[in-house]
């Protein structure tokens, strides 16, 4: 077993950590709904890095399927079923097989090519989610559904009215989301993903069929982010076509990056920061978009390996350069 | 019937013509540096906006051409500050500062001019029609697609035949080699990127006299310009054009059977291209793969 004593003490501290969310989270001023709202957009972050840190396939479009996901969750509950369980699973294959099909076909694209390709197919689905008025609310947003309580036969646990009973039915999926990914990353197909992050060309000379692979994890990344689109549907009982646009791409990409690339639960913390970062400066200013967008930057000039990831004397480095760079006036940039 | 084809046919050349601009400058800087400028509609919306602010002193016409001017400046003093340390670097990384840039673009123009539209006036003999059963084809739009068309073939002949613009050609092929050869790399590079984001300004102007002034309405190009590119396949300028003028052509016809499909006709396009034909119509194959 690689598994060692450390690292089973740091998996069981954090599931501590999260399963006692409602009892810390409201001391320090916080309240459920933004705890599950850390939940949804960590199992979207956490599903675009199985892609990203463990594939090494960016893609920039992530946030098409988890509007699938939001939208057939939504319409699922709205016009088919009263069960919250099956329109979930109505969302996850909508989004799961529309990232298959497009999948099969952005396949060979690598790099910024596979970014570009993947930002404008992501767009395809928003224009659908923003004309088609009649089916999905166009531009207000699919709204008039609710998640229904879950009837265990004997016991009935009321999910819609009892924030905490949904949070743990979140924490429950995510649970079951974050170790079914955590498997297969254990698994061979896992391992040879990282043979292929690591190099291509080698793992192509070792026989790795790497276009199958790489669909392969394209696919399960948008069957798992469907899943957290659909838990975002259920939390706001509402989903709206910004929700696909290239916006909450860059988003959900900005959270993985935040929280750091290479590690498994990065992502989740990344979330938890830019959930916490938006919740706050958006009650402080209107002109939050220009933080948000600052934040991008410094992160992405001064600590692009996260948080996490975070090398520290590194950093201080890279902003020493930086302010000494800018001291001296960058001439020379005209030819 | 046929005017309404006519109609429809003549608006999507002209959006046509701004998705090319603005395509064209990405491209460019794509190609050279391995950027995708997510800030582009940003400075396009600029370059609107600040010959709003300067025509009333200058002149429609001095604004037509300063404003861009301007712009690129803007352009020179990020990419030296920021966007040439992701050079070579993941594009992830660059993807998220241009991205970030865009929304304190979009934030900041937001916060100065306002967000509801603006209108931005031009000269009055430019905006009677040309004739009365032509009414939709105004002096102005004869006039932006000629601008366009100068713009477009000036930097077509720039890049054939200027010592500079070979140079550009060279390094989108093989940088090492044209570094190695004794060209200044990153002096090209930050001129190249500046002539890109002219290109941005010049349309920002330009769609400003035909729509209003919205601190969106650049970024409402992108994707449209991004497909362009695609269409037209990466690596090729003048699959750009090609891509920029088929898709606006292609949604203005779309306009006139289906409107709500309008969008996404274009990425229906993208999608029957990249099947039929991976690299684009007129893409290189091995380039930025």
């Amino acid at each position: 077993m690689t598994t060692n004593k450390s690292h089973m003490l740091k998996l069981g501290a954090i599931w501590m950590l999260l399963l006692a969310i409602p009892l810390w989270l409201p001391l320090f001023g916080g309240y459920l709904a933004l705890g599950t709202r850390v939940l949804v957009l960590g199992l979207a972050a956490m599903s675009l890095n199985f892609l990203l840190g463990f594939t090494g396939v960016l893609s920039f479009g992530h946030a098409a399927y988890f509007g699938l996901g939001a939208y057939g969750t939504g319409l699922a509950l709205k016009l088919m079923t009263h069960s919250t369980p099956f329109a979930l699973v109505c969302g996850v294959l909508l989004g799961g097989i529309a990232g298959a099909l497009l999948g099969a076909l952005i396949v060979r694209r690598r790099g910024v090519y596979f970014a570009m390709v993947t930002i404008a197919f992501g767009q395809v689905f928003y224009f659908i989610a923003f004309r088609w008025n009649s089916l999905t609310g166009g531009d207000d947003g699919l709204r008039g559904f609710e998640r229904q309580p879950l009837d265990f036969g004997a016991w009935t646990a009321d999910i819609l009215r009892d924030s905490t009973m949904f949070f743990y039915f979140v924490l429950a999926l995510f649970a079951l989301a974050a170790g079914a990914m955590g498997l297969l990353l254990r698994s061979p197909f896992g391992r040879s993903l990282l043979a292929i992050r690591e190099n291509e060309r080698r793992a192509r000379f070792l026989g790795i069929p790497v276009e199958l692979h790489i669909w392969l994890s394209f696919t399960l990344s948008t069957f798992f982010i469907s899943l957290a689109g659909g838990l975002n549907a259920l939390l706001n009982n509402f989903a709206d076509p910004t929700m696909l646009n290239y916006t909450q791409s860059g988003e959900i990409v900005i959270m993985v990056v935040l929280g750091g690339m290479r590690s498994f639960w990065g992502p989740l913390v990344g979330a938890a920061v830019f959930v916490l970062l938006q919740d706050y400066l958006s009650s402080l200013t209107t002109n939050w978009m220009s933080f948000l967008g600052a934040i991008f930057v410094i992160m992405v000039l001064f600590f692009p390996r996260g948080v996490l990831g975070l090398n520290w004397p590194e950093s201080l480095r890279t902003v020493q350069a930086f302010l000494r760079k800018r001291g001296t006036p960058g001439g020379g940039a005209q030819p | 019937m046929t005017d309404l084809i006519l109609f429809n046919v003549t608006n999507g050349l002209i959006i046509g013509a701004f998705y090319v601009l603005m395509a064209l400058g990405l491209s460019l800087i794509l190609n050279l540096s391995g950027v995708i400028n997510f800030a582009h509609g940003g400075f396009l919306a600029l370059g609107g906006y600040i010959a709003y602010a300067i025509a009333p002193y200058v002149g429609f016409w001095a604004a037509l051409l300063l404003s861009p001017i301007l712009v690129a400046l803007l352009g020179l003093v990020i990419e030296r500050l920021m966007i040439h340390r992701m050079y070579g670097r993941d594009p992830l990384y660059s993807l998220l500062l241009t991205f970030g840039l865009a929304f304190i673009f979009e934030d900041v123009t937001r916060a100065i001019w306002g967000a509801t539209g603006l209108p931005f006036s031009v000269p009055d003999y430019l905006s009677q029609p040309v004739s009365d059963k032509f009414f939709f084809i105004t002096y102005y739009r004869l006039f932006m697609v000629s601008v366009v068309a100068v713009a477009v073939s000036g930097l077509f002949l720039f890049l054939r035949y200027s010592r500079l613009g070979v140079r550009i050609r060279a390094g989108t092929f093989d940088l090492d080699t044209v570094s190695s050869l004794g060209v200044n790399v990153r002096a090209l590079r930050s001129f190249n990127f500046a002539l890109g984001i002219f290109l941005a300004g010049l349309a920002g102007v330009l769609a400003g006299g035909q729509l209003s002034l919205e601190p969106t309405m650049g970024a409402n190009l992108l994707m449209p310009s991004f497909v362009a590119i695609i269409v037209g396949g990466v690596g090729s300028l003048t699959g750009t054009l090609l891509g920029g003028l088929l898709i606006g052509v292609a949604s203005g016809i779309t306009t006139v059977f289906w409107p709500a499909a309008s969008d996404a006709v274009i990425y229906v396009m993208m999608a029957v291209v990249l099947l039929l034909r991976p690299r684009g119509l007129l893409g290189e194959e091995g380039l930025l793969s």
